[in-house]
């Protein structure tokens, strides 16, 4: 379903731990998005100085809600524009384009599965469980984060996990340590087919190698800066792998966000590879 | 009896009084002024989920060149007040794959393509003309030679005027429609570049390009681009941009000029027209809004009619008239004053 641009209306804000949700009811976005896809909101107001769209996955979407399709989706206050977004109240408008972006690509037989979030990169994994689970898939959830209340969608996960595992770096919640010291015994145990994950750039790395390692295949939904989220900017590029075996730099906003966690270039990041097509000469 | 609730009818829309929104480039007829900009646009397919790109006047693909390239590395952006800073470097499929590609599909869509080019010597210039010579669907060259995200970044065609005017000889002569020079606005004096340009061959001048900026990143303690620095584009550059419009309508009043620089409103693109420039491009804003580029071009309709304006050819460059009547009013002015102190020195 091609994206659209609508003036959605605040329907929620609300403080979840460390970060913050809003809901908005948003006609066009929330039918036919697919768990995660993100949606792009304009910041500030009319007459603002920050001028690009800030990209948030889409935590979860109802179609039809007493006021129309509504999308929520997660963040944490981290500089001006997330504080002017923090700051809105039921009823004010806010301009927001969706749904973008490759979703995650389903099994297609029941599988096992192991979801991997990192902080409140977890927010597309709840959408994308409950399609899983809906499909006949296990599903088991490791949560990470530095601190319990960074930890998102704990309960969640515990609720319809087959097995779960939580690490915060401080040892306030689960295991003391970071998501890749217990993934390796997570997915021996339940027999995991297929690995999906979201969040920091260090933690899919070492997700993407976990699940290399034990021979299945991972889908990851990578955060990179955007300036417009719709392709036409070519800020959010990485190297990629393409299926003809040749490196490119591509859009993770168009092509991605999820990518296979084999096809991504981790040796390169933030570099364009030598080998890649149309490297300097 | 039912009771019938009569509604009434909704008002009609009384539109303003019509205006003429043709304007026209180097004797190409285009429907309305309003364009994209290269570079913030891509070629098309993204922005036609949002909006016709044939409802355009133009559109303005990001610049190709011969072969493809990867473009620089991340980060490549960061934004500013009222703006951005980006380092891209012309990341793009190259000049085969566009016009395999892309350009049948502008065509099909029934736009107006304006193609970028930009090329590291006179000679990549040429060959990209030539490809383009007599290929449907393009109405215009933009030639990029003002680009500050390339590796040469020391010696930018824009930046040197024989430079600048040897490239144009070199396109206008392998090409079959007219060529336009993008030039850079980080220059001591823009009009020369402009007048060079022309004398060279240039059918007409895009102004301007980003500026050369620059982020410091005071977390990292280091630059905020990998390319550490890049084009400062924007709201924020926007009274630049209008200055070296007007500067090159003065020195070249006959000179067809497509104004850019921070356009995000119907009134910023009024100003564009006022200072000399016969068309504009929306480039940075689509970044926030998508549909920018059709609604700048409804609400400069709207203030065109509350004037009561009828044709948008009708205040190109108009600011230089009022200024020129004021102008002539105050020497007027003077003159009775110097009147008045000769008539008492008289006395």
């Amino acid at each position: 379903m091609p994206p659209v641009q609508v003036v959605g209306e605040v329907l929620a804000v609300k403080r979840t731990g460390a970060y913050m949700s809003m809901t908005l009811v948003a006609p066009g976005v929330a039918e036919g998005a697919k768990p995660g896809q993100f949606v792009a909101v304009a910041i500030g107001g009319q007459d603002t100085g920050m001028i690009l769209r800030r990209a948030f996955s889409i935590y979860a979407v109802k179609e039809r809600g007493v006021y129309g399709g509504t999308v929520e989706f997660v963040f944490a206050v981290a500089g001006r524009g997330t504080e002017w977004l923090a700051r809105q109240r039921p009823h004010d408008p806010i301009d927001v384009v969706g749904p973008l972006g490759k979703p995650f690509k389903l099994p297609a037989h029941p599988a096992v599965c192991t979801l991997v979030g990192g902080g409140y990169g977890s927010a597309p994994l709840f959408a994308l469980a409950e399609t899983l689970r809906a499909r006949g898939c296990k599903v088991n959830f490791v949560l990470g984060a530095a601190t319990a209340d960074r930890l998102f969608g704990a309960l969640d996960a515990k609720r319809i996990s087959t097995l779960v595992a939580f690490t915060t770096e401080d040892g306030s919640q689960g295991e003391t340590g970071r998501v890749s010291d217990v993934l390796p015994d997570i997915i021996d145990k339940s027999g995991t087919e297929v690995v999906y994950a979201c969040g920091p750039m260090g933690m899919l790395r070492a997700v993407a190698e976990i699940a290399d390692y034990h021979g299945i295949p991972s889908q990851l939904a990578v955060e990179e800066a955007m300036a417009c989220g719709i392709g036409v900017c070519m800020t959010c590029v990485l190297p990629v792998r393409g299926d003809d075996g040749l490196t490119r730099m591509v859009r993770s906003c168009v092509e991605g966000p999820v990518f296979m966690g084999d096809s991504i270039r981790w040796d390169a990041l933030g570099t364009v590879p030598a080998d890649c097509v149309g490297a300097p000469r | 009896m039912t009771e019938v609730t009569v509604r009434p009818a909704k008002p009609p829309v009384v539109p303003g009084p019509a205006v003429d929104m043709t304007t026209t480039l180097a004797g190409v007829v285009y429907p309305n002024p309003m364009f994209t900009a290269s570079g913030c646009a891509a070629y098309g397919q993204e922005l036609d989920q949002f909006f016709d790109v044939s409802k355009l006047g133009g559109f303005v693909t990001k610049s190709i060149m011969v072969h493809a390239r990867a473009g620089r590395p991340t980060p490549r952006m960061a934004e500013t007040p009222s703006g951005m800073l980006n380092s891209i470097g012309l990341q793009g499929p190259g000049i085969e794959r566009f016009i395999e590609r892309d350009l049948p599909w502008l065509t099909e869509r029934g736009a107006r393509t304006v193609v970028s080019i930009a090329g590291s010597t006179i000679e990549e210039y040429t060959k990209l003309a030539q490809k383009l010579r007599g290929r449907a669907g393009v109405s215009m060259i933009e030639v990029n030679i003002s680009c500050p995200n390339v590796e040469e970044r020391g010696q930018v065609f824009a930046c040197d005027a024989g430079a600048a005017s040897a490239v144009m000889t070199a396109v206008q002569r392998a090409s079959s429609v007219p060529v336009f020079a993008k030039l850079s606005p980080d220059v001591t004096d823009i009009a020369t570049i402009a007048r060079a340009c022309v004398v060279g061959g240039a059918d007409g001048l895009s102004l301007v390009n980003t500026l050369l900026g620059m982020v410091i990143d005071t977390k990292r303690m280091r630059p905020a681009l990998a390319g550490v620095t890049g084009g400062l584009s924007g709201p924020a550059i926007r009274p630049v941009a209008v200055r070296c419009v007007w500067q090159v309508r003065n020195a070249l009043p006959d000179t067809p000029i497509l104004g850019m620089g921070g356009i995000r409103t119907g009134n910023d693109a009024l100003e564009f027209l006022l200072a000399g420039a016969s068309a504009v491009s929306v480039g940075t804003a689509v970044f926030g809004d998508p549909q920018a580029p059709l609604r700048v071009l409804r609400e400069l309709r709207n203030l065109l009619s509350e004037r009561g304006i009828g044709r948008v050819s009708d205040v190109v460059g108009m600011a230089h008239q009022q200024q020129a009547e004021q102008d002539v009013a105050a020497d007027d002015d003077q003159l009775e004053e110097y009147d008045d102190v000769v008539d008492e020195e008289v006395l």
